[in-house]
């Protein structure tokens, strides 16, 4: 209950309620969610993705038509028609299915090499931020050699010398993530480890392993997670493009890029059709994008 | 006084090496620190001054052994520190706190106030529940109520709570010993005026002995029993606070007082006692180091480095020997001084 004065002046907690807030405190990820609730932005592009990920993750049950099925009948049906909504592609497979299916391999493959890269880039970067000395040069000079090769490049290469396949994409990925990875790791933890508390928390007799926990990992794990997030949608779209080239995902199995691809030579008959996976590309590590921005600005506080 | 000093120092010296260039080679040595010796003795309160890079938060570091003596030794109660046989830097800390001055920077912005102090007891192994009961407890002490405080963040806090926060953390592992390290100079005056009242407060009622660094002369007379002055990495002067502020015998003391804002109008300052800054440490003078700055300074200063006072005396462990010149001497390292050290004005 607050008590608002007669001319609209800022309204006042009542002693009971200050003291109760007071009391409970503000924990710093309740400070974050307060802040989220009021970015319409983020909140919208963060619905958005979990539709996406619900629609990936329960596809059989959104779906009434075999993705990898097709008929000579019903090929490149325009968006709207009577049983296959969003059309069908080159070889007549419902486009919506494939869509909802493809979002799993997609998705996975922005996901999964992010999230691998994450744990072994982030906790070579933490190390060398804050052992600092040889190992820090050793580490971060190995980096530097796998940051000659633009990210593109060395996805390709890695694909193209293991051959194509999911699992090798997704292996490539991770290996071309490891380096931004573990540079902005570094970093952070080499910015957090100069700070005052960590000085006084040496001071205070600590040993590395709960230093490490309680201060160096609380503030170096946001923005290593928001970098993280923010990859994501690159790795969706470089899967995409090594699909295109023909090096990630194998026919017949659904991906937007390799979706995209199939139905390039289509584009002056169906063009809305063709341009279905790349629409669901952009739609998807927009979001993503977006949100990472939204959660840095979140978490960002200096108040 | 007699007994052993609380802590001694003996001819403390770091270095830092400024590496460059492709091979990483030394460029240039800092000379942060340079044989500084001093004693503390329990109970006390001693005031260290000096001008900003004359080596007073280097001191500091040394003492809690954040950074590595390039030599001489640091004796607490009577059992060298990192010594075989001494003590060993955890129990050190244990005994030995220290409070930063930048009281943002010296807290976790993701731990609230309870945890930050509690910190220290855990890591040292004292249960989670005790050890929070521990840092409600100072926060009481320590002014504020532990009900409105314990779960706040360092953004929610002002200046002057933050720091209150920093000394109930030093003071979590009840230590003996508290260096507050230009503890209340980023404070508003008001505000830094309390946290004195609180430290001066908190060491009556914990048998505190306190190394007060601060370039604030006043604060530092009000606070202190006795007080060091340095400069460019070496003690110029050490004495009782009446005897440094009442009688100065270093030149560079005198000049540093002389530029202290004075209440009377009758004692206007009337002009600037000391030019320019000090001298690169990179490349200290020679002799004096502050012979470049003084007024006074003759061939000999150049050429000789004035010993301070009395031959410090032998390290006193414990049991051992009590060295002669204890805590209410009077130095100053200057060759007037030093009857015959060649200097004119040398009795």
């Amino acid at each position: 209950m607050a008590t608002t004065p007669a001319d609209g002046a800022l309204p006042l907690l009542l002693p009971d309620e200050a003291l109760a807030r007071a009391r409970a405190g503000n924990s710093y990820w309740k400070n974050v969610w307060e802040r989220l609730r009021e970015d319409k932005v983020t909140i919208a592009v963060t619905l958005v993705l979990l539709a996406i990920i619900l629609l990936a993750v329960f596809a059989p049950l959104v779906v009434w038509h075999d993705p990898l099925v097709g008929s000579a009948f019903t090929r490149l049906k325009p968006i709207g028609t009577e049983r296959h909504w969003l059309g069908t592609d080159e070889v007549g497979r419902d486009l919506w299915a494939r869509m909802v299916y493809g979002g799993r391999l997609s998705l996975l493959c922005g996901v999964l090499p992010v999230f691998l890269a994450l744990l072994a880039g982030g906790s070579l970067g933490i190390l060398a931020g804050f052992t600092g000395g040889f190992l820090n040069s050793a580490i971060m000079r190995s980096m530097d050699v796998l940051y000659a090769f633009p990210s593109i490049l060395l996805a390709i290469a890695i694909c193209g010398i293991l051959g194509s396949g999911l699992g090798n994409t997704i292996l490539a990925l991770t290996v071309t993530f490891i380096p931004p990875m573990v540079r902005i790791s570094e970093s952070v933890t080499a910015q957090v480890r100069s700070l005052d508390f960590v000085e006084a928390a040496r001071a205070s007799g600590s040993r590395t392993l709960p230093l490490l926990r309680y201060h160096v990992l609380n503030n170096v794990l946001g923005p290593i997670l928001v970098f993280a997030a923010s990859l994501i949608s690159i790795s969706m779209i470089l899967a995409a493009g090594l699909s295109f080239l023909g090096l990630g995902a194998t026919p017949p199995h659904p991906e937007w890029g390799l979706m995209l691809n199939n139905l390039r030579p289509a584009i002056w008959v169906a063009p809305m059709t063709a341009a279905l996976p790349g629409v669901m590309i952009f739609l998807t590590s927009m979001s993503f994008n977006l949100m990472s921005d939204g959660l840095r600005q979140a978490m960002d506080v200096r108040l | 006084m007699t007994a052993a000093p609380l802590l001694a120092t003996r001819n403390l010296r770091k270095h830092f090496s400024l590496r460059g260039g492709l091979l990483h080679r030394v460029q240039a040595v800092v000379q942060a620190v340079d044989g500084v010796s001093f004693e503390v003795h329990a109970g006390e309160t001693l005031g260290i001054v000096g001008e900003s890079g004359c080596g007073k938060s280097t001191t500091a570091r040394l003492l809690m052994r954040l950074v590595t003596p390039d030599a001489g030794d640091v004796v607490f109660d009577g059992a060298p520190v990192g010594r075989p046989g001494g003590l060993g830097l955890r129990d050190l800390r244990r005994q030995m706190q220290m409070v930063f001055q930048d009281s943002y920077a010296s807290l976790n912005p993701r731990l609230p106030a309870a945890m930050s102090i509690a910190y220290g007891p855990l890591v040292h192994g004292v249960p989670r529940s005790s050890a929070l009961k521990r840092a409600a407890g100072l926060l009481e002490a320590v002014g504020l109520r532990p009900e409105l405080f314990a779960n706040r963040y360092p953004h929610e806090l002002s200046g002057g709570q933050r720091q209150r926060i920093n000394i109930a953390r030093a003071l979590a592992l009840e230590p003996r010993l508290l260096i507050l390290d230009e503890a209340v100079s980023a404070l508003d005056r008001s505000i830094g005026a309390q946290v004195l009242n609180v430290l001066i407060d908190l060491k009556r009622r914990f048998n505190l002995t306190y190394v007060f660094i601060s370039h604030d002369l006043d604060v530092v007379q009000f606070v202190s029993d006795r007080v060091m002055v340095m400069y460019l990495g070496k003690v110029v002067e050490i004495g009782p606070v009446e005897e440094v502020y009442g009688h100065p015998r270093h030149p560079y003391t005198r000049a540093l007082l002389s530029a202290m804002p004075s209440m009377d109008p009758d004692h206007r300052i009337q002009q600037a006692p000391l030019g320019g800054d000090p001298p690169n440490p990179i490349n200290p003078p020679s002799g004096c180091r502050f012979r470049t700055r003084c007024a006074f300074a003759e061939d000999v200063c150049a050429r000789r480095e004035p010993p301070l006072g009395g031959v410090p005396g032998p390290l006193t462990v414990r049991g051992g020997l009590t060295p002669p010149s204890c805590s209410p001497a009077h130095d100053a390292a200057c060759h007037m001084l030093v009857p015959g050290s060649g200097h004119t004005r040398a009795a």
